[in-house]
């Protein structure tokens, strides 16, 4: 049960940690709708269950701090702050979209917000939030770097370059690998030596074994706040793994129908982050009809911005020959 | 005026561009400390620090990463890969990330990064560290690509590169690093896509790169000797912008053209030469463009065989001779790969 007297959390940061989690819950639903209606194509990965682990972080993050995330980014991508339009329209394709079209839903970057990118290729992006962690360094700011990925980029060459780099140059990052337990279509532990992927690889490169239940908002808020204070008073990375489930399958293709059934009925039904997380507000005493009335905003934040995406033209064709190049263009000789 | 080494320039280069600005740092394997494995860092790290230059583990991975995260913020890295076939093992970065991320988010992200990394072959190390992979870089928008063949263009391309807003890869070539030129001032500037005529002629246009330019420009000396042939040869310098200008005007003038290349025969830079001249100036050409690259295998190790492999001057010279003398455009080291 809750313990309302030595509550670390409050109320306040408590709403904003719902609001947040709500919002990535219900966009992420309505892209799903929009796929179902054709008006997104091509493919998309959806964190339906995860919401949790980006919601943390985007609460416990600065503005300044820089945040990567994998091509099941779009949570990651509005916990900082993107717009719903900006992430709904680029998914469709639309001029409103946060690169207009071009980067599409694996793709999403943001840098206004500290969004500077979502990476489709396995492991990459560790080693680039070494270089934004390097830069804060180098320049003697105080930004810290957050990097996401899940449990099956613990395999790939990349991941074990950027944790050991991270740590001989004592960087300001936090990996974040949140284990869905599914490797794609592929249970994680079927292709891993040890059972816990992130987390029993931490002691190779002398960083604690941290291992959070990643449906849990308030542990996941307390892990992200310590790891984040750390990072910022230039004492070194963290490694975080943190237990989760999706809610779907792998990709728009993908049913999921690998996993058992009761496996997943018991995450939906008992291990719902966002379902949990209502009641723990309740037993927090928090007033329902203030809980409610965030629902609603959001909800209807939501039809509101699939309105604009809706409405927001398709861009223009002279968009494929911009922007290979700082000048704007993409002539390649003279 | 003093007299400076390829690798000599490469150090001084790298110093002349930290020393503007502050931004700009170098990170590699075996930079610092050891002053690079070709030597052609010393000095740095005396002179700039570990902040400024860092010596990275065996990661290539990891540090065209770091560089380009770095670079995400509007810091100007040189990162360094040691030998270009280690590209391979970091291409992800390079082909997918470096060069695209531009693209893909609408012009939100500069990476403003130099890749200097050598080149090409003649040291005998055999097929996984002797490659003239320029041709990589080259089919990947987004990427430009250098290869500069003297001290002085060095100085002047690296200058350039750094200053410049997108990702640059710097090929230096190993066989040029004791290449030696008289330099007058040493802090130079040379555009990027400029090509560079090493000999003046108007029989025939010889297209080069990196060691490449050098032999063609010997081979140049050569045919006017020996042959009565004057030979225009035209240093690429970059092949990522290209000058395709100062090719048109000489093509038009000579109406052959002889590209020399250090790579493999498909699909080398030389391929992408021919096509753009027979697109601009078909109507000016006496005849096929002649192609001189190695022949379509891994670089073999011992001396006979990779210097039998890798154009020489006097192969230049002999397609040269055959194709002006002898009206014959066969070019026999480009056979194996196809059936006749």
């Amino acid at each position: 049960m809750v313990d309302k007297l030595n509550d670390d959390i409050g109320e306040k940061k408590r709403l904003q940690l719902w609001e947040m989690m709500l919002k990535l819950r219900l966009v992420e639903k309505k892209a799903y709708d929009l796929f179902l209606q054709n008006l997104i194509k091509g493919t998309s990965h959806l964190a339906l269950g995860q919401e949790a682990i980006a919601g943390a972080f985007g609460v416990a993050l600065k503005q300044g701090d820089y945040t990567f995330c994998t091509y099941r980014g779009h949570a990651h991508t509005l916990a900082r702050g993107s717009s719903i339009e900006g992430v709904l329209g680029e998914l469709m394709g639309r001029q409103c979209g946060l690169m207009k079209g071009k980067g599409g839903s694996m793709h999403l970057t943001d840098v206004d917000k500290g969004v500077m990118g979502s990476y489709a290729i396995i492991g990459a992006h560790l080693t680039i939030a070494n270089g934004t962690a390097l830069a804060s360094k180098y320049n003697k700011t105080n930004e810290v770097s957050v990097c996401f990925f899940g449990d099956g980029t613990t395999n790939i060459g990349a991941f074990h370059e950027a944790l050991n780099m991270a740590k001989i140059w004592n960087l300001p990052i936090v990996f974040v690998c949140e284990n869905n337990l599914y490797m794609e279509y592929t249970p994680i532990h079927e292709v891993t030596a040890v059972e816990h992927p992130a987390a029993d690889r931490a002691s190779a490169y002398d960083l604690d074994r941290v291992i959070v239940d990643g449906n849990d908002a308030d542990e996941m808020l307390r892990i992200a706040e310590k790891a984040i204070s750390k990072a910022r008073e230039g004492k070194g990375p963290s490694l975080i793994e943190a237990k989760t489930y999706r809610h779907s399958g792998h990709s728009r293709a993908d049913p999921g129908k690998y996993r058992p059934d009761e496996e997943v009925k018991d995450w939906m039904e008992n291990k719902d982050p966002i379902k949990n997380y209502r009641a723990k507000l309740l037993d927090f005493n928090i007033n329902e009809k203030i809980i409610s009335e965030i629902e609603e905003k959001i909800k209807d934040q939501v039809e509101k911005a699939t309105e604009i995406s809706m409405a927001s033209p398709i861009p223009e064709i002279k968009e494929i020959y911009t922007d290979v190049w700082a000048n704007g263009g993409s002539e390649w000789h003279n | 005026m003093a007299q400076l080494t390829y690798r000599a320039s490469v150090s001084l280069a790298i110093a002349q561009s930290m020393r503007k600005d502050q931004k700009v740092f170098f990170i590699g394997e075996d930079v610092g400390a050891a002053g690079g494995v070709f030597k052609a860092t010393v000095g740095l790290l005396e002179e700039f620090g570990k902040e400024r230059v860092m010596d990275a583990p065996i990661s290539e991975q990891a540090i065209l990463g770091a560089a380009m995260g770095a670079a995400m913020t509007g810091l100007r890295p040189i990162a360094e890969i040691m030998f270009s076939d280690f590209l391979a093992v970091c291409w992800d970065i390079v082909a997918n990330q470096i060069a695209k991320t531009r693209y893909m988010s609408d012009g939100q992200i500069n990476i403003p990064l130099v890749i200097r990394t050598a080149n090409g072959g003649g040291s005998k190390f055999g097929a996984q560290h002797s490659q003239s992979l320029e041709n990589w870089s080259m089919m990947i928008p987004g990427l430009k690509v250098v290869a500069p063949s003297c001290p002085s263009d060095v100085l002047g391309l690296m200058d350039s590169a750094v200053k410049d807003p997108d990702p640059v890869i710097f090929y230096e070539h190993k066989s040029l690093y004791a290449f030696k030129e008289e330099i007058e001032q040493t802090d130079i500037s040379i555009p990027i896509g400029e090509a560079n005529t090493l000999h003046e002629g108007k029989d025939i246009t010889i297209i080069g790169l990196a060691l490449m330019a050098q032999r063609a420009k010997e081979a140049a000396l050569i045919l006017k000797d020996k042959h009565d042939i004057n030979a225009k040869v035209i240093d690429l310098r970059s092949l990522v912008p290209l000058d395709l200008q100062t090719i048109k005007k000489s093509v038009i003038e000579t109406g052959h053209v002889l590209t020399v290349e250090e790579n493999p025969r498909l699909c080398g830079w030389g391929a992408e030469i021919s096509s753009l001249i027979s697109e601009h100036c078909f109507k000016n050409l006496k005849g096929p463009v002649t192609r001189v690259t190695t022949p379509h295998v891994p670089l073999p190790s011992a001396d006979i065989l990779e210097d039998n492999t890798i154009p020489s001057v006097e192969l230049i010279v002999n397609e040269v001779v055959k194709k002006l003398k002898e009206n014959n455009y066969g070019n026999n080291n480009a056979i194996p790969w196809r059936n006749s």
